[in-house]
């Protein structure tokens, strides 16, 4: 694809913006303060519009001082908020946000009325204007970018301490206070680069939306700052080529929107973290615990009757939970699959191997009742339902544990015998 | 024992209005293990925080070994309270014990190979090299408590000062813990933690600090554990101390 000479500064500058916003967003989330770029943002709409009216240009170095100086200053009247007064950091944002905003959209009001106000273009820092984006923005993006990164480097391991535990970093005497309006200020910095691109309103997308995505996918910090580095400027990439690919498509909604896919698709995927997989080890638990009632059924079914061989059949097993043939197929089938049991007809039998393991799901149930009547002193009517759920929780070294501990019983609390110990040693699950 | 490990005078100590120590004066010996005991709200973290010179004082002096904190500062390890930090940060075990080091290691620098073996010989220490580089939020209460015990141990300090290091354990870890601080104390280090069991203070500690706002008593457990100090810790009310703090307090912050 050809690139025109805007639209090539619009993917220099959205992608720029995408790493940067992506490497101090992390820390944003991190320290649960999503919301404090946002803030940021909108306070520094007044900054812009004071910075038109003295300067009278709209070059980029007077705008971006202006927006500079107003952001910094909402962050430290957040900061100071919250320690000078009982408003909680929460309130305290959402009072500097609407406030600042407040101000900036009577200024912007005000500059579109005057005579040369409205071709400003100032209206462009509410949602951002990319392709307005010119060699000098760019210049002062990139020095400003630099200039952030550098100190990010060169304090990564104090704002990470500052991050997971602020007064533990105050013990070993580092300005705490200081390291925080450190990393405040280059959050400001972020901001105010991102507003011509991504603007006032979405530019917190830019920040946390990379780095919540990142945090599925590690658990190592540096890993995380260069993968939300990474998608923040993959998706300014993106964004900036589909918006140019496609006229009238503005540039920062798009990007937003192509960052939150990658969140979308993260919270899903994302191994151990994922949805999808967690949903998936309920389901494998689940089925595991069927199975395991089913072994059990025809363990007691065969006690009850002292009679291994004879084949019990489905309407026979159907009754017990109250299960469909169909439910009751689908839970034999990795059994017999296993060789725990012979399916024999409608009809399904223990093998030798299915006897020892049904042993071990009896001996968890049984011995969870002992300890149950025994230690909490509970009647043997109420340990039964308890004891159905801890039979597929416990593990072999916590029933060993308990077993030693109530001294080898032989029966539980309603008289059946205890099923001894696996001699192999272990079960297979 | 002619410098005691800590002294704090006249120290009062407020959160906004609200009072929350009173007046404390203490000298805590060298070489013992101290717990610190009270019921909710005495102000036994606020007192280590205090001396931490991690919340402002309103009145009174902490010193060190008989220096003010700011030199003694290399002295002094700290164990927070498991909770007071968000286990599912993206870091490993070993990661966080590195941040002991982190005041030895100094600005514009990266942990070097043998910061992390030092931390690592921490985490043996507690049990945990096994577990070295698990994240966090993966390992159990008491394997947290263990992290941030070897953390404490980098700091290979002369003092701890520890906020429930006991809280939330398993039987296992409480009994490795209370061997780590007899092994910290038999080597002439101090131990000051914030004991919430009264059932086990006399076995495992050698000196009490019984606090409720105002310090109640201070001494060797012998002397000082018994059943006259613990009513006088936990029964009643201070209502009158209560209100006068308060009512100074407002005027203060109205100035």
């Amino acid at each position: 694809m050809e690139l025109t000479f805007t639209a090539r500064n619009v993917l220099i500058g959205a992608t720029l913006l995408g790493a940067l916003g992506g490497t101090l967003g992390s820390f944003a989330l991190l320290r649960r303060q999503s919301l404090l770029g946002d803030a940021l943002a909108h306070a520094a709409l007044p900054g812009v519009c004071i910075a038109y009216l003295i300067t009278g240009t709209k070059s980029p170095l007077p705008l971006f001082a202006g927006a500079l100086a107003a952001g910094l200053l909402g962050s430290l009247l957040i900061l100071a908020t919250v320690r000078w007064s009982r408003i909680k950091e929460d309130s305290a944002i959402g009072i500097v946000l609407s406030v600042f905003f407040g101000i900036g959209i009577v200024l912007l009001t005000y500059i579109q009325k005057l005579p040369a106000g409205n071709q400003s273009g100032l209206d462009k820092f509410l949602f951002g204007q990319a392709a307005t984006l010119v060699v000098a923005d760019l210049q002062v993006m990139a020095v400003l970018g630099a200039i952030v990164i550098a100190f990010v480097v060169a304090f990564y391991k104090e704002f990470k301490l500052l991050a997971f535990d602020r007064e533990f970093g105050s013990s070993l005497g580092l300005p705490m206070r200081k390291l925080e309006v450190l990393l405040t200020l280059l959050l400001v910095v972020v901001v105010v680069v991102g507003l011509q691109t991504v603007g006032v309103v979405l530019i917190v997308a830019a920040l946390i939306t990379p780095a919540a995505a990142a945090r599925q996918w590690t658990d190592r910090l540096g890993a995380m700052l260069l993968l939300s580095a990474g998608i923040g400027a993959a998706a300014g990439a993106a964004g900036s080529l589909v918006s140019a690919s496609m006229a009238k498509l503005p540039t920062g909604p798009v990007i937003v929107l192509v960052s939150s896919s990658v969140l979308i698709v993260s919270l899903l995927l994302a191994p151990r973290r994922g949805i999808l997989w967690a949903r998936l080890r309920e389901r494998q638990v689940a089925e595991r615990i069927q199975r395991e009632n089913l072994l059990k059924d025809l363990y007691l079914l065969g006690e009850r009757r002292a009679d291994w061989d004879t084949a019990l059949t489905w309407p026979h097993l159907m009754g017990l939970r109250g299960q469909t043939g169909r439910e009751l197929a689908r839970n034999a089938r990795p059994l017999v699959a296993a060789g725990l049991a012979e399916r024999d007809g409608d009809a399904l039998r223990l093998t030798e191997d299915g006897r020892k393991e049904a042993e071990q799901v009896v001996r968890k149930h049984r011995i969870w009742e002992v300890y149950l009547s025994r230690r909490l002193e509970l009647p043997s009517d109420h340990v039964h339902r308890d004891a159905e759920a801890m039979e597929h929780a416990l593990t072999e070294a916590a029933v060993t544990e308990l077993e030693e501990a109530l001294g080898f019983p032989a029966v539980d609390p309603h008289g059946s015998p205890i099923p001894a110990r696996r001699a192999s040693g272990g079960g297979n699950r | 024992m002619n410098v005691p490990a800590i002294e704090v005078h006249d120290l009062t100590v407020a959160y906004r209005t609200q009072p929350v120590l009173w007046d404390v004066d203490l000298a805590l010996p060298e070489g013992k293990l101290i717990a610190i005991v009270g019921p909710n709200g005495a102000g036994k973290s606020t007192l280590l925080k205090a001396i931490l010179g991690l919340v402002p004082t309103v009145t009174g002096w902490v010193q060190i070994f008989g220096e003010p904190y700011e030199r003694r500062r290399s002295w002094v390890g700290y164990v927070p309270q498991r909770e007071s930090v968000d286990w599912d940060f993206p870091t490993s075990a070993l990661d966080v014990v590195t941040m002991g080091l982190y005041g030895r290691i100094g600005w514009l620098r990266r942990p070097a190979k043998h910061h992390r073996e030092t931390a690592l010989a921490c985490l043996e220490k507690v049990g945990m090299h096994d577990l070295a580089h698990r994240q966090i939020s993966q390992l159990s209460g008491g394997q947290q408590q263990r992290v941030f015990l070897a953390r404490a141990l980098a700091q290979d300090a002369r003092l701890y000062l520890m906020d429930e290091p006991f809280a939330g354990v398993d039987a296992t870890t409480e009994r490795a813990i209370l061997t780590l601080l007899k092994e910290l104390r038999d080597s002439g280090r101090t131990v000051v933690a914030v004991h919430h069991d009264l059932q086990t203070v006399a076995e495992y500690f050698d000196h009490v600090v019984l606090l409720n706002m105002r310090l109640v008593a201070a001494g060797p457990i012998a002397t000082t554990f018994n059943a006259d100090a613990l009513q006088r810790t936990y029964g009643g009310k201070l209502t009158v101390l209560t209100q006068a703090t308060e009512a100074l307090l407002q005027n203060r912050s109205v100035e």
